[in-house]
C-alpha cells in the first residue's frame, strides 16, 4: 500500500511528464516545419501570393 | 459556385492564415507568460493549503485532476465549434483549429483519467469502475485518437476536414453525457462542487488553489493551441509549395 503522499506526487508527475511532452512537441514541431519552409525558399520556391503581387492567373 | 463566392473563398484562403500568423506571433509569448504564472502560482498553493480533514493529502490531486478534466472537455467544444465553421462556414482556419486542438485533448483526457485513477485508489479502494463518469471520458479519450487516426489517414485535408468535422459534431453528444453523467446514474464520482447553479460548495480554501490551476491550465491550452495551429498552417504551405515545386519540375521536363 502506498502512502497517500506517493498518489499525490506520482499525480503530479504524470501531470508534468504530460504537459512537458506536449510543449516538446508543439515547439519541436514548428522548428521542424519552419526549416522546411527555409529550405524551399532557399531553393527558390515561393508562395503564388509571395511572387506575384499583380497576379499572373491564368 | 458563383464567381462571387469564389472570390470570397480566395481572398479567405489567402489573407486568413498570413493574419493568424502574423497575429499568433504576436500574442504567443504573452500567452505562454501568463500561463507559467498562473501555474507557478496554482501550483505552491496547491502545495501550501491545507489538507482536506477527511481526505488528508491526496486532496492535492483535485488541482491537476480537474482543470485537466476541465480542459478535456473544453477543448472538445472548441474541436466542435470548430467542426460548425468548417461546414457551416467553410472558414478556411476551422479545420486547422480542429486538427490542431485533438492530440491537445488526447492528452489532457488522458491526465485527467491517470490522475483520476490515482486519486481513486486511495479514496474509493480501486484504481477504475466502469461507472457513468469513468466510462464517458474514456470514451471521450477513444474518440480523441479516434479522430487524430482518422486526419493523419487522409493526407488531403481539403478531403478529411469535411468527414471529420461530422465525426466531431457527433461525438459531441458525449459532452453533456460527461457533464451530467454524475446527476443521471449512481455514480462512485462525486456530483459537480465548483460548476453548480447555487454557487461553489467547495472549500474556499480549496477553491482558491483550484481556480488559480484551472485558470493557468486554461492559459496552457490556449498556448498550445495556438502554436499547434500555426504549426499545422506551416505544414500546409510546405505541402503545397512542395507540390507547386512538383508541378514546376514536371512543366519544365515537358516542355521542348
Amino acid at each position: 500500500m502506498m502512502s497517500h503522499a506517493a498518489y499525490v506526487i506520482a499525480s503530479y508527475l504524470v501531470a508534468a511528464l504530460t504537459v512537458a511532452g506536449l510543449v516538446l512537441w508543439v515547439v519541436g514541431d514548428g522548428r521542424a516545419r519552419r526549416r522546411e519552409l527555409k529550405a524551399l525558399e532557399a531553393a527558390g520556391i515561393r508562395r503564388r501570393s509571395a511572387q506575384t503581387a499583380g497576379g499572373d492567373d491564368k | 459556385m458563383s464567381e462571387n463566392s469564389m472570390a470570397i473563398r480566395k481572398l479567405g484562403d489567402l489573407a486568413n492564415p498570413t493574419r493568424f500568423l502574423a497575429l499568433a506571433e504576436r500574442v504567443l509569448p504573452w500567452f505562454a507568460a501568463l500561463s507559467a504564472l498562473f501555474l507557478s502560482v496554482g501550483l505552491w498553493l496547491s502545495f501550501t493549503t491545507e489538507g482536506d480533514y477527511q481526505q488528508g493529502e491526496t486532496v492535492r490531486i483535485m488541482y491537476v485532476h480537474v482543470p485537466a478534466a476541465w480542459l478535456s472537455m473544453m477543448c472538445y467544444t472548441v474541436m466542435a465549434v470548430s467542426a460548425l465553421g468548417t461546414l457551416v462556414w467553410r472558414h478556411p482556419l476551422a479545420d486547422v483549429s480542429a486538427r490542431a486542438a485533438a492530440p491537445i485533448g488526447a492528452a489532457f483526457t488522458f491526465l485527467a483519467l491517470v490522475t483520476g485513477s490515482l486519486w481513486g485508489k486511495p479514496m474509493w479502494g480501486t484504481w477504475w469502475v466502469w461507472d457513468a463518469r469513468l466510462t464517458s471520458v474514456f470514451v471521450l479519450f477513444l474518440m480523441y485518437l479516434g479522430l487524430i487516426a482518422l486526419n493523419r489517414a487522409m493526407e488531403d485535408p481539403s478531403r478529411s476536414a469535411r468527414v471529420s468535422a461530422v465525426l466531431v459534431l457527433v461525438g459531441f453528444v458525449n459532452i453533456p453525457i460527461i457533464k451530467f453523467s454524475v446527476e443521471w446514474w449512481n455514480t462512485l464520482h462525486q456530483p459537480a462542487s465548483v460548476m453548480r447553479l447555487d454557487g461553489p460548495t467547495i472549500d474556499p480554501e480549496f477553491l482558491r488553489p483550484l481556480l488559480v490551476m484551472a485558470i493557468g491550465f486554461t492559459l496552457l491550452f490556449f498556448t498550445l493551441h495556438i502554436a499547434a495551429m500555426r504549426n499545422e498552417v506551416w505544414r500546409r504551405r510546405v505541402t503545397s509549395l512542395r507540390r507547386q515545386a512538383a508541378r514546376n519540375a514536371g512543366r519544365e521536363t515537358l516542355a521542348p
